[in-house]
């Protein structure tokens, strides 16, 4: 099976800093891969340049046999890679606009991309509603009117619309009350179970990541310093930074430390290992 | 023993439209004894954050408290503008989750930390600046001298949450109030401040009054644990039993919806709906219409807080602990 998604020595630098220093990354189709780091790490940046959202200054990204559409490409280009890849912020408001109601901010994707008019264009933005957890006749409701937790679900529906190879979750759960984050987490997995769909699932939040993603990368200073399956990096980190978040992380019996001096974000000397 | 702080049927109401008043807080009983650690866990609209304000009398304009919060013996409600002011100087100090908002981002660190010892506690410039240096060293923030200098812009959001424990430690309180320290850090930062707050309370034998989301991060660092929901208390027990001893269902579902990461084989379970705002609690249990216990009486009649174990839990219905009688 060939990969969906290749990122070979990826680099983004802002001005003198280095966003995104070799990064490489493999993801197989129907694949969720967590991409685990803490501010600076580089994570969201690597999630842009895959979207498309960034252009990167060096390095490759393939995504279903295709580099995202670069600043110059033409509309049908940026139709057919919006196909392939999806993104979900943090924050439903920077992509649900507060002034449409969220059946039309999913009708409008449908329309965009298919062939749906009418009554069947009507069914299918209430099917897929329904199937993040909505009430159909919430499509009139305006992203005001909801939840945190629904305008997450709705983010969702709007981004399953052109059912996507790639779902690229940005700290999607964050800022979400404990008891509903768990709710998106599991109408993600249930989703995956559902259809073939990868996610890439940024989050600073080691905690949850093994009830969604098999796969995990950590990320420090821009580059990967530990990756593998998720409950083996949890449960043995091998790189020290990686132990040092897994030991961050609050659970029964655990007790918070001032940690001894870490080592530098910089460690040349590893190399990523590619899940 | 007096609680050294003690909440007596707290009730807090805000103005709502057309002179209408919206209920943020149902009802709160908890007692702190002097030297203990209380935290006090909840989701949006849980009302833990005005629990906390209402020690110091920072409610937003227009509540009105019912009930009491006494601190050593004197209510709060009660004090005048002195009384206040001598409480907030020096008998409690609160840490808030974005030190950003309560620092003047114009003035170096220094002069943040030495204000209120100089014109409060008179010390003399060069002590006052003494007294500073040995506060960051004390909450472990490494070239004290250089941060002193520096303005809150320089200063990572770790530092700079380290530097207002400093100023809350300035004051000599006997109460600190931590409203979700940590919740805009980074995890290893997290737990570097929590580890700083926890041997700072311990050293200067203060009573913690800690709001979490984060019913680990509470059990790590309390000795007792208050779970709020919708403005009234669901569940209090020592948090060391929290997550083995707790019996009710939404404290159950909390612990369920943040499974240990690290043990293999952990399944998160999410319960359905979202945290009800306090001011939509009808008459019975505001919890019933996301419990799968929930029977008519929960939703007719408002369960008051019951022994349970070595807590007490506000449940019709309270999950029988493995090993014990239903």
């Amino acid at each position: 099976m060939k990969p969906l998604l290749e990122v070979e020595q990826l680099v983004k630098h802002y001005g003198a800093h280095t966003a995104v220093d070799g990064v490489d990354l493999r993801l197989m189709p129907g694949q969720a891969l967590a991409v685990v780091g803490e501010s600076g790490s580089g994570k969201t940046t690597t999630a842009r340049l895959v979207t498309g959202l960034e252009t990167s200054d060096a390095g490759r990204i393939t995504l279903g046999g295709a580099p995202p559409p670069g600043p110059r490409a033409r509309r049908a280009e940026r139709l057919a890679h919006a196909r392939r890849v999806q993104l979900v912020f943090q924050d439903p408001y920077t992509s649900l606009d507060p002034r449409q109601k969220i059946g039309d901010a999913v009708a409008e994707v449908l329309a965009l991309h298919g062939p749906l008019r009418g009554a069947a264009l009507e069914a299918r933005r209430d099917e897929l509603l329904t199937r993040v957890g909505l009430d159909a006749r919430q499509a009139g409701s305006r992203p005001r009117a909801l939840s945190g937790g629904q305008r997450q679900r709705a983010a969702i529906a709007r981004a399953l619309a052109v059912e996507p190879d790639l779902l690229v979750l940005d700290e999607a759960v964050a800022a979400l009350d404990v008891s509903v984050q768990a709710q998106i987490v599991d109408l993600l997995a249930r989703i995956r179970e559902q259809r073939p769909i990868a996610y890439l699932f940024i989050t600073h939040d080691l905690g949850i990541v093994p009830f969604l993603c098999e796969d995990v990368v950590v990320m420090r200073g821009g580059r990967i310093v530990e990756s593998g399956r998720s409950r083996d990096v949890l449960t043995a980190p091998r790189d020290p930074y990686t132990r040092a978040l897994v030991d961050s992380v609050p659970r029964p019996g655990w007790k918070p430390a001032r940690q001894p001096a870490r080592q530098p974000a910089r460690q040349p000397e590893r190399k990523a290992v590619t899940p | 023993m007096i609680p050294l702080l003690e909440f007596d049927a707290l009730r807090v109401t805000l103005p709502g439209p057309r002179g209408t008043r919206r209920t943020v807080i149902h009802r709160v009983d908890l007692a702190l004894a002097p030297g203990s650690a209380v935290g006090l866990v909840g989701e949006s609209g849980s009302g833990k954050s005005l629990t906390a304000r209402s020690v110091l009398g920072l409610l937003p304009p227009g509540a009105r408290v019912d009930g009491d919060v006494r601190f050593d013996g004197a209510s709060v409600p009660a004090m005048r503008p002195p009384e206040l002011r001598a409480l907030r100087r020096g008998g409690a100090a609160m840490v808030f989750q974005d030190p950003r908002a309560h620092i003047n981002p114009l003035r170096t660190v220094g002069d943040f930390l030495t204000e209120a010892l100089v014109s409060v506690r008179g010390l003399t410039r060069a002590a006052a600046d003494a007294r500073a240096t040995a506060l960051l060293d004390e909450v472990h923030v490494a070239d004290a001298a250089r941060r002193l200098r520096q303005r809150p812009a320089e200063l990572s959001g770790g530092l700079l949450q380290r530097v207002m424990i400093a100023a809350a430690l300035a004051a000599e309180p006997r109460l600190l109030l931590a409203d979700e320290p940590t919740t805009a850090l980074d995890v290893t930062t997290q737990a570097e401040v929590m580890a700083v707050i926890d041997e700072a309370r311990r050293r200067h034998g203060l009573t913690l009054l800690f709001i979490t989301h984060d019913l680990a991060l509470a059990a790590a660092v309390c000795d007792r644990a208050a779970v709020l929901y919708a403005g009234t208390l669901a569940e209090e027990l020592p948090a060391h039993r929290l997550a083995t001893g707790a019996t009710h269902p939404y404290t159950r579902a909390l612990l369920a919806a943040r499974p240990d990461p690290t043990v293999p084989g952990a399944k998160l379970r999410a319960i359905e709906g979202r945290p009800l705002p306090a001011d939509e609690a009808g008459p019975g249990c505001p919890f019933a219409p996301r419990c799968a216990r929930a029977t008519g009486t929960c939703r007719t009649e408002r369960p008051e807080p019951r022994p349970s174990g070595d807590g007490r839990a506000a449940c019709h219905h309270p999950v029988p602990l493995e090993g014990s009688a239903p």
